[in-house]
């Protein structure tokens, strides 16, 4: 394991536990499913098997903001893991000190305004909505963000499978690396909708789809212990690429882990890691499926287990449904520089 | 791997264009497309692709897509299954690779943007969730092919290569920052080459979500005309591949020009209307020069963002007249919405090709529609046809969210 020069300087997560990482990790020491929830599916007698996220501890603060008035569940979440993530650096975002660089990954985006929206103009397109149309854009929770951070600075989406989330982070690298940033906050998000958990359960009945969001803040300077190792490469599942090989690769690329080393998967392809040798957590069993989001809690639980001296290094596996697989190793700088 | 990064130190490389691809209302293709951008032609009418009666503009920039797609690795069963925005992005990516030379590899990394990928499959989808909630009949192939990822897919099995792919959604600038992400990918030592563009096809949620706003104009948008009343939406595609100077060098690549620097910022101001001074647009137009080299005096032409709504004019031309300078007063702006309208995640990519056509032709592409030059423009707006000597233009693509992007290009001689 190398020194890494890029630093995870903060987490954060709202997921089916709860607000807050402190939720995440205690569901994480339960270890046991959390409880489902219903969902209608208009028009269909049966109901959808899904896990929310529940409601916030108290008001959200940022939604005082002139520019959250009608934010959605998605943008909150994003914003709400994001804002954990950042800490007391939100604070030097706001007032010009820090440039923050901030990228969000999500395959759905804003579903639930777009399928509100879309009724809206199936019933009457010279009566749609207004307040609607501009939050269906993929990127208006990005916007929001940096809105609410006071952030000029660069800020993409990126839309793909639950491995964008980790090209998100490579991108993020990058721009620190290049300088144009001081830290970079990516945030992995989905949202829970109707159309969406539908969607989901064609591909694989047992799917308990989920929402929410996570979030990582890089800087290259830190006082954190967990740096970011590597992240493989993408691969891409072609006509010469199963998805099972596309797991196989990332397993050679990360290598073949130590005892003490955890492993963050997402229960897909599980063939790639079956002779792991350390400890290991499928969080999609823990949380139900939530793509990007999911990705994100991966690797901040990652992150946190070492954070609190559980490890001194953890790898997180996405295979994605149906674009790549790609993996990721952090470690704990203070072990892995001595 | 994607970290920590290979050849990521040493000196920036210089990044050229070797292909360029483009389908626009104006038809398929480089050459089509540059006679028309020179001579101003517009190609706005009805629109057929969806019910418009009860929209308060009834006109767009549709394409006719050609009935057979280019011969490609794709097998010709999954042709037929490709749609609207997949089948763009194809003709644009097959124009681009032919000119460029490429060979398929198992690393090329893909960086597309584009607003809503093929959003008629999802607006087909929950169609029949809604209206036959009991019939699940085409739904999992509606959801497959949706979504944004599958039609850069699509590229990676026609051509032969593996990606990795990255696809940036910030809405109208997409497919700037793609292209801009893809050069800096080049520059930087990431990558020895890139395809990159953006796409967009019409669909009827957006064309809806844009009148709901009253942007969209019922007469043919005039970017920068004090009579203007909101924007025309369009569609299409481009794709370019990009590679370093050396590579192209080393195979005696055709190059179409060079991009010299890219910038990119964020307007907070508001959701969908930029700060009324321009402020981001001003700070991606010189974030793009500083990384160029160039100063705004030295840039010989402005491919405006120009929508023709009230709004981003506005801001722009603010924005072109404090970056500019004195240099305002002479500089050539126009924007090529006012012929092929607004492509949004395509925009960018499309009007980056219209840059590489006016620097090779050595012209300059009119607005001709534009009758009552809006005051607040200090600069030259291009009315007429006409030739003219350019070694650099730029690019400007903005968007909701505040997503502001700059992209700077050279003329190859």
């Amino acid at each position: 394991m190398g020194v890494s020069t890029i630093f995870i300087h903060g987490i954060g997560a709202v997921s089916p536990a709860g607000w807050g990482v402190a939720a995440l990790r205690e569901a994480l020491k339960k270890n046991a499913p959390l409880p489902v929830q219903t969902l209608a599916r208009p028009g269909w007698a049966h109901q959808l098997t899904v896990r929310h996220v529940p409601p916030p501890p108290g008001r959200l603060e940022f939604l005082a903001h002139p520019r959250m008035r009608r934010v959605g569940v998605l943008s909150q979440h994003i914003i709400a893991a994001a804002l954990e993530a950042l800490g007391q650096d939100a604070g030097l975002v706001q007032t010009g000190v820090l440039r923050l660089g901030v990228i969000v990954s999500t395959l759905a985006g804003n579903v639930a305004y777009s399928r509100r929206f879309y009724e809206e103009v199936l019933k009457d397109p010279a009566m749609a909505s207004p307040l609607i149309f501009p939050e269906t854009v993929f990127n208006a929770p990005a916007s929001h963000l940096a809105a609410y951070l006071n952030s000029p600075g660069i800020n993409y989406t990126l839309v793909g499978d639950a491995g964008s989330f980790l090209q998100g982070l490579a991108l993020a690298a990058d721009w620190l690396a290049q300088g144009q940033a001081d830290g970079c906050v990516v945030v992995g998000a989905e949202e829970l909708d109707w159309i969406a958990a539908d969607a989901a359960r064609l591909f694989k009945r047992s799917t308990i789809y989920a929402g929410g969001a996570g979030a990582l803040y890089l800087k290259t300077q830190s006082a954190a212990r967990t740096g970011l190792s590597t992240i493989t490469d993408s691969f891409l599942y072609t006509k010469s690429q199963t998805r099972a090989a596309a797991a196989r690769r990332v397993r050679s690329q990360l290598g073949p882990g130590s005892p003490d080393e955890w492993l963050c998967d997402n229960g897909a392809e599980s063939s790639a890691w079956q002779d792991w040798p350390g400890p290991r957590v499928t969080l999609p069993a823990i949380m139900g499926g939530a793509l990007n989001a999911s990705a994100a809690w991966q690797c901040v639980v990652a992150c946190d287990l070492i954070a609190n001296a559980r490890s001194p290094g953890a790898c997180v596996s996405v295979v994605g449904a149906n674009q790549q697989a790609i993996g990721a190793r952090f470690v704990n700088t203070e072990i892995s520089s001595t | 791997m994607l970290f920590p990064p290979p050849n990521a130190a040493g000196s920036a490389r210089r990044v050229v264009v070797t292909g360029a691809g483009i389908i626009t209302a104006l038809g398929a293709g480089w050459k089509t497309n540059a006679e028309g951008f020179r001579a101003g032609t517009t190609a706005f009418r009805p629109v057929t692709l969806f019910d418009v009666s009860r929209q308060r503009s009834k006109i767009a920039a549709e394409i006719d897509l050609p009935e057979v797609l280019p011969a490609t690795r794709l097998s010709t069963n999954k042709l037929p299954r490709l749609n609207r925005a997949a089948r763009m992005l194809l003709l644009a990516a097959h124009e681009a690779w032919g000119q460029s030379g490429w060979q398929p590899d198992d690393h090329l990394p893909v960086v597309l943007g584009t607003t809503s990928g093929e959003m008629t499959l999802g607006q087909d989808y929950l169609c029949q969730a809604i209206n036959t909630p009991n019939d699940f009949k085409r739904q999992a192939t509606r959801v497959t092919n949706y979504q944004v990822q599958r039609q850069a897919m699509v590229l990676c099995e026609a051509f032969g290569f593996q990606g990795p792919l990255i696809k940036i959604s910030n809405a109208c600038a997409s497919g700037a920052n793609a292209i801009g992400h893809a050069f800096e990918m080049i520059r930087s030592g990431r990558a020895e080459r890139v395809l990159t563009g953006g796409y967009d096809a019409l669909c009827h949620l957006t064309f809806a979500g844009f009148d709901s706003l009253q942007a969209l104009a019922p007469t043919p948008c005039l970017p920068f005309d004090v009579h203007r009343n909101g924007l025309t939406l369009g569609e299409g595609a481009a794709v370019l591949t990009l590679e370093t100077l050396a590579s192209a060098k080393q195979r005696d690549a055709d190059t179409l020009g060079e991009i010299i620097g890219y910038g990119t910022d964020t307007d907070t101001h508001h959701l969908t209307q930029p700060h009324p001074e321009g402020r981001a647009a001003m700070a991606a137009m010189n974030a793009a020069c500083t990384v160029a080299g160039v100063s705004p005096g030295e840039v010989d032409y402005v491919n405006a963002h120009g929508t023709a709504t009230i709004q981003n004019d506005a801001a722009e031309a603010a924005a072109i007249n404090r970056w500019a300078g004195d240099r305002a007063l002479n500089l050539p702006v126009s924007s090529t919405k006012a012929d092929i309208g607004h492509l949004l995640g395509a925009a960018g990519a499309v009007e980056a090709v219209a840059c590489l056509m006016a620097l090779q032709g050595q012209w300059l592409p009119p607005a001709r529609a534009l009758t009552s030059p809006d005051p607040a423009c200090r600069f030259q707006l291009v009315r007429q046809p006409i030739d003219a000597k350019i070694e650099i233009a730029l690019s400007n693509s903005f968007g909701f969210g505040g997503a502001n992007a700059s992209l700077i290009f050279r003329r190859w001689v």
